[in-house]
């Protein structure tokens, strides 16, 4: 939201670089997440989004700057989450015996309204299923943030409604920060309220959605008034072109302008890896 | 208590439509004063958006002086619309309906219909009357 409040960061990184064998999986990475956010890294294959989300909850010590959360988080990843051969209430009791902080009244309470019986070897649950129980045993350990690596991905669209069911809801309830990846935009559109894009390694976007998508605009209009216009990105062809531009700009009637949506506003930066919206004076454009 | 329903293809932001349902509750008197709107956390885990969409919804409605927000109690309605109770309501509805059947039969299409209600009500409030 762009209320002028100072929000608290729970995610905040600095000059953040990790390399991973012998190239640089992110450089110079500099963000910060703000409490009670939920929080869309998105980029293509490659785009460092799984370094910067291991590097996030201290699983992979970056080689330049450095990484702070404000509390605890917790991670699931997104390959088996879960011990196959473990039952359920073996995982429950796995988690109990391995955290410090752990609220198993209140996983198995969340087990039980999602129907997960107890005694079911985690291997045979469906995959929404052992989505949930991946969600719920990271829940248990009662994080500030919770980073999830493609939690949508291979769940049909019913499985998907209830995952984000289940992290809303934690949201709301007490202000659970969440930094989760996807390559569906459209998952994201009405879930989360902040947005990094990341692009072969680097930083590109990093920002509140509804103050992005405000300070952007998608022209549309004949390829050759697009001659010395600053944009993000353009595409066209031919004698036709469309560009996303930053900012507010009074154009002459060639143009038409309207707001771009949450999709095209991400396809606009992928498109050109140079460009970046950020906060601050890392935020200069190209 | 009001059950939201999102329509995903609408192209009408999420909050709005939060709000454009209260409203419409509202009008058709199955919200009255004194009812409590579900709690943020109530409507995510049903439609799975974001809380602060919800917040924003309710601040909308709070602005508008329609609901006010009771700290550690909830959101309740502070009032309804125009003071027309439930039958008041349904009376003027029959109206409207025999006057745009009256209307069909005149020859006019949907868009005649509400062009000419549009007119009528401008010309309405240009007199002061509305």
């Amino acid at each position: 939201m762009s209320a002028p409040i100072l929000e608290v960061p729970v995610l905040e990184t600095t000059g953040l670089g990790v390399r991973r064998r012998r190239a640089w999986a992110l450089r110079d990475c500099s963000l910060s997440v703000p409490a009670g956010r939920v929080a869309a890294l998105v980029g293509p294959n490659g785009a460092g989004k799984t370094t910067l989300m291991l590097a996030a909850v201290g699983l992979l010590a970056p080689d330049r700057g450095h990484v702070s959360v404000r509390g605890t988080a917790a991670f699931v990843a997104q390959d088996k989450p879960l011990y196959e051969s473990f039952t359920v209430g073996e995982l429950l009791e796995f988690g109990r015996r391995t955290n410090t902080r752990w609220d198993g009244e209140g996983a198995r309470a969340r087990l039980d309204v999602l129907g997960v019986p107890l005694g079911r070897r985690a291997g045979r649950l469906s995959g929404g299923q052992q989505a949930q129980v991946a969600i719920t045993l990271a829940l248990a350990r009662t994080p500030d943030l919770l980073v999830l690596d493609e939690p949508l991905a291979n769940l049909d669209p019913l499985a998907r409604h209830d995952v984000m069911r289940t992290l809303m809801g934690e949201v709301a309830g007490r202000g659970l920060t969440v930094l989760l990846s996807s390559h569906v935009i459209a998952d994201l559109e009405d879930t989360c309220d902040w947005l990094v894009v990341l692009n072969g390694g680097r930083l590109q976007v990093s920002g509140d959605i509804d103050d992005l998508l405000a300070g952007h605009l998608l022209l549309s209009g004949p390829a050759e008034a697009a001659e010395g216009l600053e944009a993000v990105s353009a595409t066209g062809t031919g004698r036709h072109a469309t560009l996303l531009v930053r900012g507010d700009r009074a154009l002459g009637p060639r143009w038409s302008t309207r707001r771009p949506n949450l999709d095209e506003l991400v396809m606009g930066y992928l498109r050109s890896p140079q460009a970046a919206a950020l906060p601050g004076p890392a935020g200069v454009a190209r | 208590m009001i059950e939201f329903q999102l329509d995903r293809g609408s192209g009408v932001a999420t909050y709005l439509q939060l709000v454009h349902q209260v409203k419409h509750a509202l009008r058709l008197g199955t919200l009255r004063p004194g009812d409590q709107l579900p709690t943020a956390r109530e409507v995510v885990e049903k439609l799975a958006i974001n809380p602060n969409t919800v917040l924003k919804a309710y601040r909308e409605l709070e602005r508008e002086g329609l609901v006010t927000g009771r700290p550690g109690l909830g959101t309740f309605v502070e009032r309804g619309f125009g003071g027309a109770g439930l039958a008041e309501h349904t009376r003027l509805r029959r109206g409207l309906a025999a006057w745009v059947r009256e209307a069909r039969d005149a020859g006019l299409d949907e868009e005649d219909l509400r062009a000419l209600f549009a007119a009528v009500l401008s010309d309405a409030s240009r007199e002061g009357v509305a």
